[in-house]
């Protein structure tokens, strides 16, 4: 057992003046005081920040209500503001996201973790790391000049051939649009469902493999059947977590989106994000009520998130302790 | 062997082939992002784009100097906000903390870290700059500071809790108190860990774009001392990007080339610098 050596000391005795100056001078106090006020300034940002959004927001909140959330107009000169095309744009580029995200994540999570031998397993997974790395300005540096055209030119034409039937798939080819952004948010969040879902894998017990495999099963079938089910609220934890990364992306989803207000059902058609909308028009906002709207843009993004980040992380401690026995559930 | 059997086993091949094939997708983005950038940007890279101001808009040629101290001067910042508080507080959950507290300090820093970047500039818009009136370095430092905080304190956190126990043991039965031995002894052997985790962290803030747009601003020139608006390397690749000179697109490239290049170059060194063996074993 570590024993602090002055654990229990005179000094709390009223009167042991001595007792009292000597902790002092040894500076654990000094220390312990000095560490405690830098943590608090990171819980006193979090509640600022909190209070800033909301009172900074006052104005469009009283002004439109929740009628912010469900009309489209977005018109900065006659002072009429809605959130729904931009709320809109966020989900369907997040949704295309994760449709592509998950499965190319959870299957290379998969080999990484029950296939690779460990060294080419952690060497690849730095590779992914990297990926998640990468600024996300030079994902939208690429998807501008280098999607974009190919989307245009032969992506989006072949849609419309073989999936033309669906209201998804319909419209011109811009380029840019809802699933332009969406394939860049897929690949910006890959490496976070590969790396937490690769972690969630690897802390499923090794019994359970070896019992599906003794039973007969294949190697997919005690994957598949056995560990991946065992994991799946980690999974699920990994999944929420990228969704929060692509309900938060500015940059990359602002070069791609279009920045056209409008709600479509295509997935062809130019639309805005959240994001993306304070990222253009926050800086030039005039006038108080289009700053208190666009701050409550911010406010709504910020609480997204933060729900989906809290429950993640829930999934993801579940998960991760029942399957290495630290703690019981 | 069983019609079941042979099903059985080639879809065992194929679907494990296909995780591989999910690998190797995945894997390859990286290597094309930056063969593709360096295809693009390497043949523009000159030594007047390190050292000379943008050119009149419109006009060809110039460089991005003003960019790149711009985005110095604000990591610079961000490390002098962030890195003290971060490092403080990591402590203080690793060595000071009882239950209670520490916990709910580890999950907002958890939280804090999956605010969006651009909420973060919106704080730092409603902290900074609206008292000044203008947008300023100082305001960018204070936004990119603030994204800095949760991953040091984080890491700080958990290499300080893997320093072995004896070393503790050690320092006390030396007659330290808990200071002396935090600071003398395993700050120093965790130092190695925590170094990177700032490194990363500032790598990673490096690359903001979004907090800088209304906090940082952009300038083409020079900006002097930290109450002007400056320009950063990622600002101005957003804005050489989505403007309409076929010149500015080529100096996009070449800045991404320099700031994809900067970040991946930190995160090699440092994964390499971290595992070249450690004072103590790292589980």
């Amino acid at each position: 057992m570590v024993t602090t050596p002055n654990a229990a000391t005179p000094a709390d005795i009223p009167g042991n003046s001595r007792a009292l100056v000597r902790r002092w001078f040894g500076g654990d106090e000094i220390a312990h005081l000095i560490t405690l006020i830098a943590a608090a300034v990171l819980l006193l940002i979090a509640v600022l920040l909190v209070y800033q959004l909301w009172v900074l927001s006052a104005e469009a909140r009283t002004r439109f209500g929740w009628k912010f959330f469900v009309t489209e107009t977005w018109d900065p000169v006659s002072g009429e503001f809605g959130a729904l095309p931009f709320i809109y744009g966020t989900l369907v580029t997040s949704a295309v996201a994760l449709f592509l995200a998950v499965p190319l994540g959870v299957g290379a999570a998969i080999f990484l973790a029950e296939l690779a031998p460990p060294k080419l397993s952690s060497s690849l997974t730095f590779v992914s790391d990297l990926l998640a790395a990468v600024p996300s300005v030079i994902y939208g540096l690429l998807g501008v000049f280098l999607l974009v055209p190919v989307m245009r030119t032969s992506v989006q034409p072949a849609l419309k051939k073989t999936l033309g039937f669906l209201p998804l798939f319909k419209g011109p080819s811009y380029g840019i649009g809802f699933l332009t952004a969406g394939i860049v948010l897929a690949i910006m969040i890959v490496p976070f469902v590969l790396s937490v879902s690769r972690e969630v894998l690897l802390a499923i017990p090794r019994d359970q493999r070896e019992a599906a495999l003794a039973l007969g099963a294949t190697k997919w079938e005690s994957t598949w059947k056995v560990v991946v089910p065992a994991a799946r609220i980690g999974i699920f934890g990994s999944v929420f977590l990228a969704l929060a990364r692509a309900l938060g992306e500015t940059m990359a989803v602002t070069m791609v989106i279009g920045n056209n207000p409008k709600i479509a059902a295509s997935l062809f058609s130019p639309g805005y994000s959240i994001a993306a909308v304070l990222a253009n028009e926050f800086s030039e906002a005039t006038g108080n009520l289009y700053l208190s709207a666009l701050i409550e843009l911010g406010l709504v993004l910020f609480l997204l998130t933060f729900v989906l980040n809290g429950l993640a992380r829930l999934l993801i401690l579940v998960t991760t302790a029942r399957g290495s026995g630290v703690l019981p559930t | 062997m069983s019609v079941r059997m042979i099903w059985r086993k080639s879809l065992n091949v194929a679907m494990l082939s296909l995780t591989g094939v999910c690998v190797l997708i995945t894997v390859s983005v990286l290597f094309f992002i930056l063969g593709y950038l360096v295809y693009n940007g390497g043949k523009d890279l000159s030594w007047n784009f390190f050292t000379r101001l943008p050119a009149p808009v419109g006009e060809v040629g110039g460089g991005m100097a003003n960019a790149i101290l711009g985005s110095l001067k604000l990591l610079l910042l961000a490390a002098l906000f962030g890195v003290p508080v971060g490092l403080l507080g990591g402590v203080y959950l690793a060595e000071f903390g009882g239950r209670t507290i520490p916990f709910i300090v580890r999950y907002t820093a958890d939280l804090l870290n999956g605010v969006p970047s651009i909420v973060i500039g919106i704080f730092a818009y409603a902290l900074v700059v609206m008292p000044m009136h203008h947008f300023s370095t100082l305001a960018g430092g204070v936004a990119l500071g603030i994204m800095v905080i949760p991953t040091v304190l984080r890491n700080t956190e958990s290499f300080l809790t893997d320093v072995p126990r004896s070393l503790r043991e050690g320092a006390f039965a030396m007659g330290a108190n808990k200071w002396k031995m935090v600071a003398t002894v395993v700050l120093p052997a965790a130092s190695r860990g925590i170094l990177t985790g700032v490194l990363l962290a500032l790598a990673r803030v490096a690359g903001e774009t979004a907090p800088l747009l209304f906090t940082a601003f952009g300038n083409r020139f020079w900006s002097p001392g930290w109450d002007q608006p400056t320009s950063s390397l990622p600002v101005v690749i957003y804005t050489y990007a989505t403007g309409p000179y076929e010149d500015w697109h080529r100096q996009a490239w070449a800045a991404g080339l320099v700031l994809l290049g900067m970040v991946l170059v930190t995160n090699i060194l440092v994964r390499a610098f971290l595992t070249r063996g450690t004072a103590y074993e790292r589980s």
